[in-house]
């Protein structure tokens, strides 16, 4: 059953491009590709890990900048996309080495501190990052003579990455890793006693979480064409963030859904209704109010809930009073 | 050779001496008692054991060799396993699994992000066996947050049974469960093995003199008295301690 449901949205994703028609949608669904990505991503430190973060919006950009300095000294796609993982994956090191020197609130403050710092760098560094001009690429590649120009070329190429990314989530999280990283974030002190190196199971999940992340921002470059310090600000921390914890943390559908719920709100319904952020933010509380978990697991707990009702119930059992 | 010996070890937080001097030696196989009133440092001084607390000055030694600066989690892989006083398990698991992340503690395949851990059948397999020492193979399934608070004892002991410890240190096992759940586990821990050599804090002074060998009063983050039972018990110190007298 489950293998079904899943192929059925595999083959909804594949097929999307033919029955949304309109490139727009696409592109828009390519967006939600992209920002799901890096909430997976996000989702290992916050849900599996229990470490909130709040600078991944500097990984994702640094992964952008870092992408399309490269291709504009004139190196390959292939060369600029491995170097830019390589200057994340190096960026996360030292975000993981600095932030994991606090817990909770420290922790979120070190990370938030180390966001700015690359939002001051893409806007101040002027030479580096064309400050708030931004920097654009010319082109996106061609993998295996595939043009990714059109919105359709460009969103198979996403869903790709897309369904890379969650499958490489789902054997993390089932792995022995994963089920050490959790423990690291429900009994960290059992686990240190148990003989785990609880340090170096979380800067690890943060390479990878920081690996996704730079994954995302690099197919945020190609679909854009260009990287701005509004990438790398707090708020865009903020909002994938909100992804995560909207949709379900420790979840591999949650984060996903959290994108969706966000890019709708951003592409789709800020074209109806001029004070979108405020619906959003509505959205955002009706979900921490009526489903704490998060809309996937709140989802599935009431539908669980409306099956027991529907359930026909066995009779009382009339019990006899005992005598007293 | 000691299986566990404690050198002159000192504690304080501030002005606030916790533990005082305190030297320790456990024979190999031994059965020792630590008791003491509340405040007494006896928790503290497990955590001196397991390195979860830094010494000030004094030496841990394990099968004499000096744990005194090896990291906590390194001491689980040299021998030494404890439970704590209050439980501290993963709620959210089932029993077997809880037992599977303490196999795991000990094991190269926990850095391992790319096999599937409910397909590893050794694994679960000593899982099962480790609760079936502790009498709860038929719950191995159920989540710890729907098991009682005895059952969830027992999870602490099977937990440590798990990782073959040379030494094992229980840091009041009895605490919290009913007169028949302390029998049980009373019979639990007097059927683990003499290769298994156990250090227990415990208040309950019935159940725990049953099970000790020799016993190590600690008062004010000293070693008062030490003995075989009879020796404690008759120990004007004890009775002073204990009793006021």
């Amino acid at each position: 059953m489950r293998r079904i449901a899943i192929g059925l949205a595999v083959l909804a994703l594949a097929t999307l491009p033919y029955w949304v028609g309109n490139s727009y949608y696409v592109n828009v669904a390519a967006q939600m590709l992209i920002f799901a990505v890096l909430a997976l991503g996000l989702n290992v430190l916050v849900g599996y890990a229990g470490l909130v973060t709040l600078g991944h919006a500097g990984l994702f950009g640094i992964a952008a900048y870092a992408g399309a300095t490269l291709i504009n000294a004139g190196h390959s796609h292939l060369v600029a996309d491995v170097g830019a993982l390589l200057v994340t994956v190096a960026a996360t090191a030292v975000f993981a080495v600095l932030a994991l020197r606090g817990t909770g609130l420290g922790f979120v403050m070190i990370t938030v501190a180390l966001g700015q710092i690359v939002w001051g760098i893409a806007y101040r560094w002027i030479s580096l990052t064309n400050g708030d001009n931004g920097v654009s690429i010319t082109a996106r590649p061609s993998p295996f003579g595939l043009s990714l120009v059109s919105a359709d070329g460009f969103y198979w190429a996403t869903l790709v990455v897309f369904l890379v990314a969650v499958a490489a989530m789902a054997i993390f999280v089932a792995s022995p890793f994963g089920a050490a990283l959790r423990g690291t974030r429900d009994q960290p002190r059992r686990m240190t006693a148990l003989g785990y190196n609880v340090w170096l199971t979380r800067f690890l999940a943060f390479l990878f979480s920081g690996f996704w992340s730079g994954v995302a921002g690099l197919l945020y470059l190609y679909y854009n064409q260009f990287v701005s310090p509004q990438t790398v600000a707090l708020s865009a921390s903020a909002e994938a963030l909100l992804m995560v914890i909207a949709g379900g943390t420790a979840t591999l559908l949650g984060p996903i859904a959290g994108a969706v719920l966000v890019i709708v709100m951003k592409d789709i319904a800020s074209a109806y209704i001029e004070r979108w952020n405020f619906v959003l933010g509505a959205i955002f509380v009706v979900i921490v109010v009526f489903m704490p978990e998060g809309l996937v697991p709140g989802t599935a707990r009431l539908w669980r809930w409306a099956v027991s009702l529907l359930r026909p119930q066995p009779p009382p059992v009339l019990r006899r009073e005992s005598s007293r | 050779m000691t299986a566990l010996e404690l050198r002159d070890l000192n504690k304080a937080f501030g002005g606030l001496r916790v533990t005082s001097a305190v030297d320790l030696a456990v024979e190999p196989g031994e059965r020792r008692l630590i008791i003491g009133p509340n405040g007494a440092g006896k928790t503290t001084l497990f955590n001196l054991i397991t390195g979860e607390l830094r010494v000030d000055s004094g030496q841990v030694l394990l099968f004499e060799r000096d744990l005194t600066r090896v990291a906590t989690r390194r001491r689980a892989h040299l021998g030494l396993a404890r439970t704590y006083q209050i439980i501290t398990l993963f709620p959210g698991e089932t029993l077997a699994r809880n037992v599977v992340l303490s196999l795991l503690g000990l094991s190269r395949l926990r850095w391992n992000p790319f096999v599937r851990l409910d397909r590893r059948r050794d694994l679960l397999e000593a899982a099962h066996a480790t609760l079936a020492r502790v009498g709860l193979d038929h719950l191995a399934d159920r989540p710890v947050a729907q098991t009682s608070y005895g059952e969830r004892r027992r999870v602490e002991i099977a937990m440590a049974l798990a990782q073959n410890p040379r030494v094992l240190l229980l840091d009041e096992p009895f605490a919290g469960l009913s007169v028949e759940e302390r029998r049980d586990v009373l019979a639990l821990i007097a059927g683990i093995p003499r290769d298994v050599t156990i250090v227990m804090i415990e208040h309950d002074m019935d159940v725990a003199l049953e099970f000790a060998e020799r016993i190590t009063v600690l008062h004010f983050g000293r070693v008062v008295v030490e003995g075989t039972r009879a020796e404690v018990v008759q120990h004007p110190r004890t009775r002073e301690i204990y009793l006021g007298e």
